[in-house]
């Protein structure tokens, strides 16, 4: 077998750039340096200022109107907005790539702060299904329940329910963390493959079902266990993060964190190497 | 998709269609090839009310067979002459399109189920429902569209349920919409956003005990499967929780009865429910924003859990 660290001959995308990070396993995989994070931003973000508060009622607008009315406004330099009846208006606040205070005065439809990456929010109201799907960093902090596939796919940033939330929570998470105040529906953490996810309350059937990776933190009961899902010994580092976080949270700070169950991968479904495919290739 | 929508006052009566055509007209993004509503409405409790058509909406979009009008006035004739011969007296006739009527009869039902079947016997004939208080008003088009041709915003009632129709596993047409009456029960209806993957076993299962099925939409299992399991002396609850392990598939439903409103969510909670629940009035839908047409106002809702069964009362 080939050595990879000896694979010299560079590809074609290599060559234009392309795949040139070092390579020393999928978790120390490094994107980009954060010593040049100042130089790294994203196109069409603003420059705003959290000092600088307005308040926009959506009562009248759809969906686009309100998501192009808060671009505006952030254009503007305006860092703390105030979204005033949301009325359950689906896939509002989605795609904010930007540094931004975002509070909504109510609750949220579907696909509520979906891919965004960097606000601070705060929903004064309940959220529908897939809220804060694919969320890259920020924090989502929801004062009510929440629906079914709660922080899917997120990769980043903390999204908070304080009350109960709907099945499927933390689907295919590839990092960040989820916190639930209350209860979790069946299938939560269904194929998460990292990051981390804590319960305070209850939990429903096959819990953590296929996972690949990351960990799930349970307060409460848990209806059964899902494939793969096995029990892990809480740590002293495990108590102290969770305490941590749950301050953070805002949530559950007298909560017995000792008291709680760790859920990890037990890794028998694991049927999968962990080359990238270029890597893979070098290896053959 | 579809979209499912229902309401219940408690203690108090309201306009219910008007309520109802909000709410589903909140959801017609989620399907619009059909709308149906089943409105218990204040009534006196004398007679029963018969919703039944002698034929389908053959407009634009339909998969219905174009027929000539003038059959429809054939079949209402021989449905008048069955009425007759079964000792049953039209009270109060409407006939608001050629294919869709509404009867008020004087007759004392001993059978629902006979009844429904030589009714149902003369070819082309479906009752849509059949009950003191419920009716089933079932066409193609959105929400508005049914509402303003039935005339229903004006129904004055007590709880109803709804249903925005994205046809996929069967026609285009009236018979394949929702709600669907709990045959052979008098005010019993459901409807249904999701997909029975059993539905042919059990049908077949249940056809052999002599229950009947109007169309081939799989929706319509669930309510002649409680229908039946009430038939065997269940309560609509009881038959509710044995749907949960007696249906396959993905479902969220709604039945209701003459004075009560009942939900249930399949064991893996794959469709969405959202529900409003005070003293007073209990309001859900697939969607937040349905809620929101009758109750604009910041309120606490929440998505019941997976095999979850609820029932409330008028």
């Amino acid at each position: 077998m080939a050595n990879l660290k000896t694979v010299s001959k560079k590809s074609k995308a290599q060559s234009m750039g392309m795949h040139t990070e070092v390579l020393t396993g999928r978790t120390q995989q490094k994107f980009f340096n954060p010593d040049e994070a100042e130089n790294f931003y994203y196109f069409g973000t603003y420059d705003v200022d959290f000092n600088k508060r307005t308040d926009l009622d959506v009562k009248d607008m759809t969906a686009p109107e309100a998501n192009k009315e808060i671009d505006n406004l952030m254009s503007q330099g305006y860092g703390t907005i105030v979204i005033k009846n949301p009325q359950g208006k689906h896939s509002l606040g989605v795609g904010i790539l930007n540094k931004l205070n975002l509070i909504f005065e109510g609750s949220l439809g579907y696909f509520g702060m979906g891919s965004c990456d960097g606000p601070i929010v705060r929903i004064n109201g309940r959220v529908g299904w897939s809220c804060a799907e694919n969320l890259m960093a920020g924090k989502v902090v929801i004062e009510k329940n929440a629906g079914s596939c709660f922080g899917a796919a997120i990769r980043g940033g903390d999204l908070i329910c304080k009350g109960s939330v709907g099945a499927r929570t933390g689907i295919d998470m590839k990092g960040g963390t989820i916190i639930i105040g209350g209860d979790a529906g069946a299938f939560t953490g269904f194929m998460m493959q990292r990051g981390r996810i804590i319960i305070l309350g209850d939990v429903g059937i096959n819990l953590g079902d296929s996972m690949y990776d990351g960990t799930i933190f349970v307060g409460g009961e848990i209806g059964s266990y899902g494939s793969d899902a096995v029990d892990s010994e809480l740590t002293s580092s495990d108590q102290d993060w969770l305490k941590r976080k749950l301050k953070v949270a805002e949530i559950g700070e007298n909560f017995d964190v000792s008291k709680m169950k760790k859920i990890v991968a037990g890794k028998k479904l694991w049927n999968y190497d962990n080359l990238e495919p270029t890597e893979k290739k070098g290896a053959i | 998709m579809c979209g499912i929508a229902g309401l219940i006052h408690r203690g108090k009566s309201s306009n219910v269609g008007s309520e109802l055509q909000g709410m589903l007209q909140a959801l017609k993004h989620r399907g619009e090839d059909s709308t149906g509503y089943a409105l218990y409405g204040d009534t006196d409790g004398k007679n029963f009310i018969m919703r039944f058509k002698v034929g389908e909406n053959v407009g634009e979009g339909s998969s219905s067979i174009m027929e000539d009008v003038s059959v429809y006035d054939e079949r209402k004739k021989v449905v008048d002459q069955t009425l007759a011969e079964m000792g049953a007296k039209v009270i109060k006739e409407e006939r608001t399109l050629p294919y869709s009527l509404r009867y008020e009869i004087d007759y004392d039902v001993k059978d629902l189920l006979e009844f429904s079947q030589r009714i149902e016997s003369i070819p082309g004939v479906e009752i849509l429902s059949m009950g003191k208080s419920l009716e089933v008003i079932k066409d193609l088009g959105n929400a508005k569209m049914v509402c303003d041709r039935y005339s229903l915003d004006k129904v004055v009632g007590t709880h109803a349920i709804g249903h925005a129709r994205m046809a996929t596993e069967s026609g285009v047409d009236i018979k394949s919409a929702h709600p669907f009456w709990g045959y052979p029960f008098s005010d019993v209806s459901v409807v249904h956003n999701g997909q029975l993957t059993n539905y042919w076993n059990n049908r077949r299962v249940l056809e052999n005990k002599g229950m009947r099925f109007m169309s081939e939409c799989d929706s319509e299992l669930i309510a002649v499967y409680i229908a039946e399991k009430m038939r065997d002396g269940a309560t609509l609850e009881e038959g509710m929780k044995a749907s949960l392990t007696g249906l396959d598939g993905v479902f969220t439903y709604f039945v209701a009865t003459k004075d009560s409103l009942g939900m249930a969510k399949d064991t893996m909670a794959a469709k969405p429910l959202v529900l409003y629940e005070s003293d007073d009035l209990v309001a859900m839908g697939s969607e937040e924003i349905a809620i929101r047409s009758v109750l604009p106002q910041e309120i606490d809702t929440y998505d019941p859990f997976d095999g979850e069964v609820k029932v409330w009362q008028i």
